[in-house]
């Protein structure tokens, strides 16, 4: 399930932080151009301001009117002060001091069953839902949103509901998330080996489990280079990987290559489209270095 | 010279402009602008026409291509003259994967490098490429000749037919039932010819390698060889 033959990524990674109040305009404006490779659904995934010893949970509710002040309450009176939520349609970014992250977690799971939890970190944010991807950007505002770096993803799913959680990216790990173009033929068995881990997982989809496995490959003390090429060994299918951590951004493909990349970097960015159509808008993408990135080979940015 | 702005104008009214050139029109030279990336820029004319590209095309640019003369000013995104049937088609950049894919005749000269499966399954086409060629090149390409002047990645010529492969730098891994040939007298003639049809000069039809099909693998009767 969930599997995706199509789709679109795009992903963007600042250099300059002078880019940084422009980065949900350009990032809204590369998803738009993918919007026939993946008409479905749409989610992306933002890296803003971060505050030391502060985590952001973002969380999805069906009836968002009612869900999202209820927990509100509870929460505040769990924690015994107030709570900064920011709404957004079916999303809202809860912020809390990290000790609470257990307590949340545990709020939400037993309290709400109607909420998902989409992603925790200091910076990340994730925004996924239904529909057309220009229609998701504009719901969530991602043009106005501004930050460091930031992954979409368009789905065109061929072989499974169009749902909400099974829209990309997903988020295994504090601060992580992945988005896929491809599919994996042998995830119901490293489900299996990651359950064992101690991940649980949100869905029954493929490129769920690709994020779960960098995760504990990550929990194992690699970085996040070195978990994507341990990945070549042990994933097998067909993929396009666009990955994030709070200050990094990587790139994979398979061996095979089949589905589509482009990188371009600048002295101010570095951009991933699934074709040279998401990059065509970008400032100063006439004199970028432009490339298909090799297969099996992966590539990562970080500060 | 008529010039179509993709920035105003739609992929379909210049594909439709180019597809009502016929022999003998009086406007046989075209311009495009702002290709920004689009699909099928160029697709199905079969008029001998040129055509000149500024900026980078997506999939597809000069798909069955009949007699044009197609110049991409940029990068070409997957299967650029895929199924050309003659002409040219000219890239100054670099070719995504399937270059040239079942082309079966016309010249593609590439500048840059092309990415995986370049040549594959070609049927007569005529591919020069400058730069390097990705991973499983030419795959079960059946007649036409493939030259690279850079290097050829991961198994060339897997399950390759008599399509002829001429390569100047390193071979990654050759695929199945492909071998190194003799580069015989008739051989340096058609890499020579090929080179100057592509405009490569200062290189030396000696500094390549010829490779092709061990015919193992697929039932070759001498009888047939004239047909290839």
């Amino acid at each position: 399930m969930g599997r995706s033959r199509m789709c679109g990524i795009v992903g963007l990674y600042l250099k300059d932080a002078k880019l940084e109040p422009q980065l949900g305009a350009l990032t809204a404006s590369m998803l738009a151009t993918m919007c026939e490779r993946g008409p479905d659904s749409a989610g992306f995934a933002v890296y803003s301001t971060a505050v030391e010893g502060e985590l952001k949970f973002t969380l999805q509710s069906a009836n968002p009117s009612t869900d999202f002040p209820a927990l509100a309450t509870l929460l505040e009176a769990e924690l015994g002060g107030p709570v900064r939520i920011d709404a957004r349609s079916t999303h809202a970014v809860v912020h809390v001091k990290a000790d609470a992250l257990d307590r949340l977690k545990a709020l939400v799971l037993k309290q709400f069953p109607s909420v998902r939890i989409m992603g925790i970190g200091e910076a990340i944010e994730i925004y996924k839902e239904v529909g057309l991807p220009t229609a998701v950007s504009s719901l969530f505002a991602l043009s106005e949103m501004s930050g460091s770096h930031a992954i979409g993803h368009t789905r065109m799913a061929t072989e499974s509901a169009v749902t909400t959680s099974g829209a990309h990216p997903f988020s295994t790990g504090l601060d992580q998330c992945l988005v896929h173009n491809g599919s994996l033929s042998n995830h119901n068995n490293l489900r299996r080996a990651l359950r064992q881990q101690g991940y649980n997982f949100q869905t029954d989809n493929d490129s769920e489990v690709a994020a779960g496995y960098l995760s504990w490959r990550m929990r194992e003390g690699r970085n996040l280079k070195q978990a994507l090429e341990k990945s070549l060994d042990d994933l097998d299918g067909f993929f396009t990987f666009v990955v994030g951590t709070k200050t990094g951004f990587a790139v994979l493909r398979d061996p095979i290559a089949c589905k589509p990349a482009v990188l371009a970097e600048t002295a101010s960015y570095v951009a991933f489209g699934s074709e040279y159509r998401a990059l065509a808008g970008l400032p100063g993408i006439d004199t970028a270095k432009i490339w298909e990135p090799e297969p099996a080979t992966a590539y990562f940015w970080g500060r | 010279m008529p010039t179509i702005d993709l920035a105003t104008s739609s992929l379909r009214e210049l594909n439709r402009t180019l597809h009502a050139c016929k022999d003998g029109s009086s406007e046989t030279a075209f311009e495009v602008l702002n290709p920004r990336g689009q699909h099928a820029v160029a697709v199905g004319i079969d008029a001998p026409l040129s055509i000149d590209v500024h900026g980078s095309v997506g999939y597809y640019c000069g798909g069955m291509n009949k007699r044009a003369h197609i110049t991409v000013r940029g990068s070409a995104g997957p299967g650029v003259a895929e199924n050309m049937m003659s002409g040219t088609v000219s890239v100054r950049g670099d070719a995504s994967q399937y270059a040239g894919a079942t082309g079966r005749g016309g010249l593609l000269v590439i500048d840059g490098n092309a990415a995986s499966r370049c040549g594959i399954s070609m049927k007569g086409i005529n591919i020069v490429v400058r730069g390097n060629i990705g991973h499983m090149s030419a795959f079960m390409a059946q007649s036409g000749n493939l030259v690279v002047l850079g290097d050829a990645g991961e198994a060339l010529g897997d399950s390759i037919y008599e399509a002829r492969l001429f390569v100047r730098g390193g071979v990654a891994s050759l695929g199945a039932d492909c071998i190194e040939k003799d580069m015989r007298p008739e051989h340096h003639e058609t890499l020579a010819r090929l080179l100057v049809e592509a405009g490569v000069t200062g290189v030396a039809t000696r500094e390549f390698r010829r490779y092709g099909s061990a015919r193992r693998l697929y039932t070759f009767n001498i009888d047939n060889a004239d047909a290839y």
